[in-house]
């Protein structure tokens, strides 16, 4: 008897010429009951290609299987290959067998149809349910995963839910038919930390009371530790290294596991946070960046006549400084107004109240008056795609009033160097450039006008690991050599260990906690930041217990005119302070 | 360069290509006066005369030359084409880029105004305009122009918006620069794909109206010839002399097929997505 499914010499091409295309070149894995395998490996690594190929959805996606054997054990005992199935028998394994969920929740459901109906769907395709018995189906198939009110839900459309939710409705469906296989494609990878820590804590107690075995692909090596049994390490299509969970986190073999391991920012807790503070040293001198009771308002209009009826409160009374030569980590969940923080000190959304001000220096041409600039999250959205590098860099001091010299040229030259890229850069275009590149492209841009801040919006949060501890190694470098003030938005707490020297946690549009970053992350005081730092993934966290916490987040709409009480603030040693919960 | 070469390997771009140049040649040509006969001279004695040696496309019925006459037809509906679409383009592009910059009150005062224009079918109200400025060259280049300017300003706005929404128009605020460097640089530049595939299509719809206009005895003045000029004057002399409609008709569609493939063309070619799937 084999085991549920073996997969062996599996090669999958695309395009005209699969042959000359192949994407995943010879993997070969087992899978028995209940076990779970976690593909690990960086964008175009060929993992989600190997997923998509076991129930053949790789054929939607233009791929064809150019070789190797997918051989599934049905339930009556039957193997059956998967390379070689026609799409009826395909329908029926697909759901039936075979579940899978993907990695964007809010896309992968029908907006219009109520989610009810959605869940219904699986069971009358394969198990022939219609009118009360499925819709009673449906409602236990929510209960399964753990949402709260489960009757009242079924009547939601998506739009009503949120991400995690959604996501919960999405494992929902995929196990509704109890498919003895799930296959999970970067579930968690759209999510919130704390909002992720959740989902793998229900896929782990799922996979015990059901007893499925389950595909498991991330690019997150940290994530693995709390539900692998087994991983598989991917890299330009190739397995290069498959074993047991211990043996690979523990003793890797393949030197680009011991990459992917070492490149992973490990969450040490605060114990890995930079020493090389620069507040004490400077207590006389004045702040680079200072904001002071930041308010951010965006008017709900409602009604009949679209009279204005609320507002949302995105910041509501944020203040902070930032010193020169120090980094003041900004992090909190999607929605927390971490984002409209940045986009309010740059200008690009008006305040509603407050004040921002920089050290101003003379504004000499060919530079700004407000020595701030940003580096944006997505490398391939900020530069505009039919612009030289050359006229990409020229930008920003034409628009200050500078003229083009031999000098700007020169250094032009001197900034690409500086931030690792190649000398013939100039004349090409941004897609000629990785990722990576392109984002040392952004930072060398927002260098050219000599600022004195930049804020660094998820700067590094769409690169992979490994080009993200580079580029990270580089900003800290050139914040030691130019003096730079960061400001440094995320989400990652393990980035955040790695580069600020203070941490100011955000939730619902007020800063929380606020201080030194080893004082924070080792001694958290603010609940809501205890949470955060409980929910990041590690690896020493193997088979780690997550409570789940199904809380929805606040709503910040409020009625006009209301305005937040005073914050009591509580002192808990020298830099750092907490909000006083209520 | 890329362009050209991309171009020529797509199917519809070589046939489309080799079209509108064989059309361009023998415009010029017309216009420059080198056809086989003057197109003006009546040559009494052979009116009416069938296609042959000496006359390729045969006369009408006062014994011009037929072929002379379509070449320098072309001539005259290319010239009005180009600079209805120049005109319409130019004027869509600045109002669709106002429409999508300013938004609000100017994005809903621009668009509304063009769906009023839009509402009206183009040759009715290329008819509309001609009847009250009085028929001529000159007024059917603007009658055409502003039929075809609202299908600019779309084209333009839609585009225009999401750009203005990209993250490197935020970046480019950031650093501070003026409106009109970010409409230039960010928006307009990046508008250049789409615009040339619409001008090319629009290219053949204001051929098509130019004929239809000068059909109707709107456009080109006799004795000047003109695509639809001629058809027109062959309408009577139908079946005595069937040559005369045939050959105008046939150029006509012909030269607006050439237009339609080579802008089919262009818009896979120059759409990054189709590129892709072709290479």
């Amino acid at each position: 008897m084999i085991s549920l499914l073996s997969v062996s010499g599996l090669r999958v091409g695309f395009g005209r010429n699969p042959q000359a295309n192949e994407v995943v070149r010879g993997v070969s894995f087992d899978l028995a009951d209940g076990e779970t395998l976690a593909i690990v490996g960086e964008s175009g690594s060929g993992k989600s290609v190997t997923a998509l190929s076991i129930n053949r959805l790789v054929d939607y996606g233009g791929g064809r299987i150019t070789g190797g054997s997918i051989k599934l054990r049905r339930a009556d005992g039957s193997t059956f290959d998967l390379t070689a199935a026609a799409e009826p028998q395909l329908t029926k394994i697909r759901g039936g067998e075979i579940g899978m969920i993907f990695q964007e929740p809010m896309t992968s459901l029908n907006p219009v149809l109520t989610i009810g109906w959605q869940i219904e769907e699986s069971f009358r395709l394969h198990r022939g349910l219609t009118g009360r018995r499925a819709t009673a189906a449906a409602k236990d198939a929510l209960d399964r995963v753990r949402i709260p009110d489960a009757a009242r839900r079924l009547k939601y459309t998506p739009n009503q839910l949120s991400g995690g939710m959604l996501q919960r409705v999405m494992i929902a469906m995929a196990i509704a038919c109890n498919p003895r296989l799930l296959i999970a494609d970067e579930p968690t990878t759209a999510l919130d930390v704390t909002v992720q820590a959740q989902i793998m804590a229900l896929l782990a107690e799922l996979k015990q009371e059901t007893g499925m075995s389950m595909i498991f692909i991330t690019h997150d090596i940290g994530l693995v530790a709390g539900i692998a049994d087994k991983v598989m390490v991917m890299q330009g299509g190739e397995a290069v290294e498959q074993g047991a969970l211990n043996q690979i986190l523990d003793d890797p073999q393949h030197p680009y596991t011991r990459h992917l391991l070492h490149a992973v920012p490990h969450f040490a807790g605060g114990g890995a946070t930079r020493r090389d503070a620069q507040r004490e040293k400077q207590k006389a001198a004045e702040p680079a960046l200072k904001v002071d009771g930041l308010v951010v308002r965006f008017p709900v209009k409602g009604g009949f006549l679209s009279r204005t009826s609320g507002a949302v409160h995105a910041v509501d009374g944020v203040d902070f400084e930032l010193m020169p030569g120090e980094t003041l980590a900004v992090v909190g969940e999607s929605g927390s107004g971490k984002s409209t923080t940045a986009r309010a000190i740059l200008g690009l959304v008006r305040s509603t109240r407050g004040t921002i001000s920089a050290s101003a220096r003379k504004a000499a041409a060919g530079q700004s008056a407000l020595p701030v600039q940003m580096v944006f999250q997505n490398p391939y959205g900020s530069l505009n795609p039919r612009l030289t590098v050359e006229n990409l860099l020229a930008e920003p001091v034409i628009a200050t009033g500078g003229r083009i010299t031999a000098e700007t040229r020169a250094k032009m030259a001197a900034l690409l160097k500086r931030v690792g890229l190649p000398e013939n850069s100039l004349q090409r275009y941004p897609h000629e450039f990785s990722g990576g590149q392109r984002q040392r492209l952004c930072i060398a841009r927002a260098l050219m006008l000599n600022p004195s801040v930049i804020v660094l919006d998820e700067a590094v949060s769409a690169l992979d690991v490994s080009v993200q501890a580079r580029v990270l190694k580089l900003l800290i470098e050139l914040q030691r050599e130019f003096g730079l003030a960061y400001l440094f938005i995320s989400h990652d707490m393990a980035v955040v260990e790695r580069i600020a020297h203070r941490i100011a946690v955000i939730y619902a549009g007020q800063i929380v906690e606020i201080g030194d970053a080893r004082s924070v992350l080792s001694e958290p005081k603010h609940s809501y930041t205890k949470q955060l730092i409980a929910a990041v993934p590690t690896i020493d966290r193997r088979h780690e217990r997550f409570e789940l916490d199904t809380r929805q987040v606040p709503s910040l709409v409020r009625p006009l005119g209301f305005e937040p009480g005073p914050a009591n603030w509580q002192q808990f040693g020298p830099d750092h302070r907490a909000r006083v919960e209520v | 360069m890329a362009t050209l070469r991309a171009i020529f390997a797509h199917p519809s771009g070589r046939i489309g290509g080799a079209i509108v140049a064989l059309y361009l040649l023998l415009a010029v040509l017309g216009m420059l006066g080198l056809t086989p006969h003057n197109p003006l001279t009546q040559h009494r004695v052979e009116r009416l005369h069938a296609p042959d040696s000496t006359y390729w496309m045969g006369t009408d019925l006062f014994g011009r030359d037929v072929a002379s006459r379509l070449m320098t037809g072309i001539g005259q509906s290319f010239i009005v084409a180009f600079f209805s679409v120049a005109v319409a383009t130019l004027a869509g592009t600045v109002l669709g880029l106002a429409a999508a910059w300013f938004g609000r009150r100017w994005d809903g005062l621009v668009m509304r105004i063009m769906d009023v224009v839009l509402a009206f079918p183009a040759i009715l109200l290329a008819l509309l305009i001609v009847a009250v400025a009085g028929p001529g060259t000159s007024t059917s280049v603007i009658a055409i122009a502003i039929v075809y300017t609202p299908i600019f300003t779309r084209v333009v706005r839609g585009p225009a918006l999401s750009l203005k929404a990209r993250e490197f128009v935020d970046a480019a605020r950031t650093f501070g620069s003026s409106a009109g460097y970010i409409v230039t640089r960010h928006l307009l530049l990046n508008l250049v794909a789409p615009l040339t595939v619409q001008v090319t299509l629009a290219l053949a719809w204001a051929l098509l109206t130019e004929a239809g206009l000068s059909f109707l005895g709107l456009g080109t003045q006799p004795p000047a010839a003109s695509l639809g000029l001629m058809l027109s004057d062959s309408r009577n002399l139908m079946e005595t002399a069937p040559w005369l409609m045939i050959f105008p008709g046939v150029a006509i569609m012909i030269g607006i097929l050439g237009f339609n493939l080579l802008g089919d063309a262009l818009r896979d070619v120059l759409d990054p997505k189709m590129r892709r799937s072709i290479a």
